[in-house]
């Protein structure tokens, strides 16, 4: 038993747990800001605590950008009645969102964030099966949801599970095969390792761009998000897997949703966009310095913002896809495209070498 | 990797974990098929998946990672998940109500004998306290990789086409009409 690392681990998930929290919480507001800013609206520009109104000139501004939004959603959940109706399932409606928000939790241990501060390595934990621990645990993020349509006991989130459940699996198949491309190029799973090739050799989504496309996609259907939102698709099944929860039940659903769609996005820059590397002003190596480290661990959540803005762009731009669509594009587009990429990518390899 | 051998590195660690996940492994396996507090198939199918996790694991501890991910991402990740839409999709009443029967018991007894026999023996052919044989490979995935093309390709190209037929089968078995 080493000590030393137990307890720079336990500091280590305490501030990546406490950190995706903060940015589940403004991502929400990014969400309903960037929306109101599609729609040509105003978005949340009231919520605010006493005192703030008293801060010259700085105070309406905070005001005004929401600043203090999350803190009145997160009260209003935790206030609310938490209501169990009557028909439901109650074991698994106390268990589904508690099993939909871990695996979000948990994807986030094998991410390299920043290079090294001092002699700690910016990952949780550094596997050298780093990208079948992430699938592994995405794939059991669907207990949760299916396990809420069934535990519901009524019609319209057990259709919201049930869609859920195909849809996850067969979006997962062409994620995982996407992915394939990049393991043969680097020839390796240890995500730091990746992002060490992508220092040396420049971006994966240069190198293999069908790849990218396809996880990008995936992982939108994945995180069951617009335009892929049919488990909830709120003009044909009310609000899906969730529609019989209430309060803080509710709010674990919509944390589950958010720290996916920021696990995936870290997935992304961390697979195709060189993790916390940059190609210039020096940061492609392992930093040196205190300065370096943190600068790298900025890089990586600059980058990680960029594709949850996409996320929610994606949202409030495009309609949802009809339910016999998905499964086309799913099975019979990305499947082949994988495949084939795969093998164009293998012969490539096999003639360079 | 570090961090797994920094945590296994300690002396009680490990064993105390194989114990864990061994019980937890046995305790679900038995809910899956005998529970006595619901008859539910969806209540056994999530036992199942807590077996497969705890199965996950003792591969963990034994340093096979990779077949520790691939249990995790093939059992509990699609097939059970495609055992849960079935089930939901079934009318889970009268299942409920369904009397054991003595052919299932028989069939089980007799299964679960052939398995204990071969645990003896294989149990019995290293006598506790003998050295264990070295592993031939590490849990990397390279090593995997190579066996599995050069020594066991036959099996393994074998294996790939039964599951080709099965698939085959399936989608014939689920077209409606036959010409």
């Amino acid at each position: 038993m080493n000590w030393n690392f137990i307890i720079f681990s336990v500091i280590k998930i305490a501030i990546v747990v406490g950190v995706v929290q903060g940015m589940v919480a403004y991502a929400v507001l990014a969400e309903r800001k960037i929306s109101a800013w599609i729609q040509d609206r105003v978005g949340p520009n009231r919520a605010a605590p006493p005192f703030v109104k008293a801060i010259p000139g700085l105070g309406p501004v905070l005001i005004r950008l929401g600043l203090f939004q999350p803190l009145a959603d997160g009260l209003k959940f935790m206030l609310k009645e938490d209501f169990t109706p009557a028909g439901v399932r109650k074991v698994y409606f106390w268990l589904a969102p508690a099993i939909a928000v871990i695996p979000s939790m948990l994807v986030i241990a094998v991410i390299p964030f920043g290079s090294q501060i001092g002699h700690q390595q910016m990952v949780i934990s550094d596997l050298n099966v780093g990208i079948l621990y992430t699938f592994g645990i995405v794939s059991l993020g669907v207990y949760g949801i299916v396990l809420a349509g069934y535990a519901a006991n009524s019609k319209y989130p057990f259709l919201g599970g049930i869609r859920s459940s195909a849809q996850m699996i067969s979006y997962e198949i062409s994620m995982g095969m996407s992915v394939i491309p990049v393991l043969l190029i680097v020839g390796n799973l240890n995500l730091s390792q990746i992002i060490g090739w992508q220092s040396q050799h420049g971006w994966l989504a240069l190198y293999s761009p069908v790849s990218f496309i396809i996880f990008l996609v995936a992982s939108f259907a994945e995180t069951n998000r617009l335009p892929f939102d049919l488990p909830e698709a709120e003009t044909e099944l009310v609000g899906g897997y969730h529609t019989e929860y209430s309060s803080m039940k509710f709010a674990l659903f919509f944390l589950a949703e958010y720290s996916n769609m920021i696990a995936s996005a870290a997935m992304m820059v961390t697979l195709f966009f060189g993790g916390w590397t940059l190609p210039f002003w020096g940061l492609d190596h392992p930093a040196g310095n205190l300065g370096m480290g943190i600068a790298h661990i900025l890089v990586f959540l600059v980058k990680m913002l960029l594709f949850v803005v996409l996320f929610i762009w994606v949202r409030w731009m495009f309609p949802r896809f009809r339910y016999d669509q998905l499964m086309d594009l799913g099975w019979r587009k990305f499947v082949p495209l994988a495949l084939v990429n795969i093998l164009v990518t293998a012969i490539v390899l096999w003639a360079k070498s | 990797m570090e961090a797994i051998n920094n945590l296994l590195g300690g002396s009680m660690v490990p064993d105390v974990l194989f114990y864990v996940f061994a019980a937890l492994t046995l305790l679900c396996g038995v809910l899956v098929v005998a529970n006595p507090f619901s008859r539910s198939p969806v209540t056994s199918a999530m036992f199942l998946v807590l077996t497969i996790i705890s199965m996950a694991g003792l591969f963990v501890l034994l340093h096979a990672f990779f077949l520790a991910a691939v249990q995790i991402i093939v059992y509990a990740g699609a097939v059970i998940v495609l055992f849960l839409f079935v089930i939901m999709l079934l009318d889970l009443k009268e299942e409920q109500r369904r009397k054991i029967k003595l052919f299932g018991i028989v069939t089980g007894l007799i299964s679960v004998g052939a398995i204990v026999t071969i645990s003896l023996k294989a149990l019995g052919a290293m006598p506790p306290g003998a050295e264990a044989t070295a592993p031939q490979l590490e849990g990397g995935t390279a090593a995997l990789g190579k066996l599995l093309f050069t020594q066991y390709v036959l099996p393994f190209e074998v294996v790939s086409v039964l599951l080709l037929v099965a698939m085959v089968g399936v989608i014939l078995l689920s077209k409606k009409d036959l010409k």
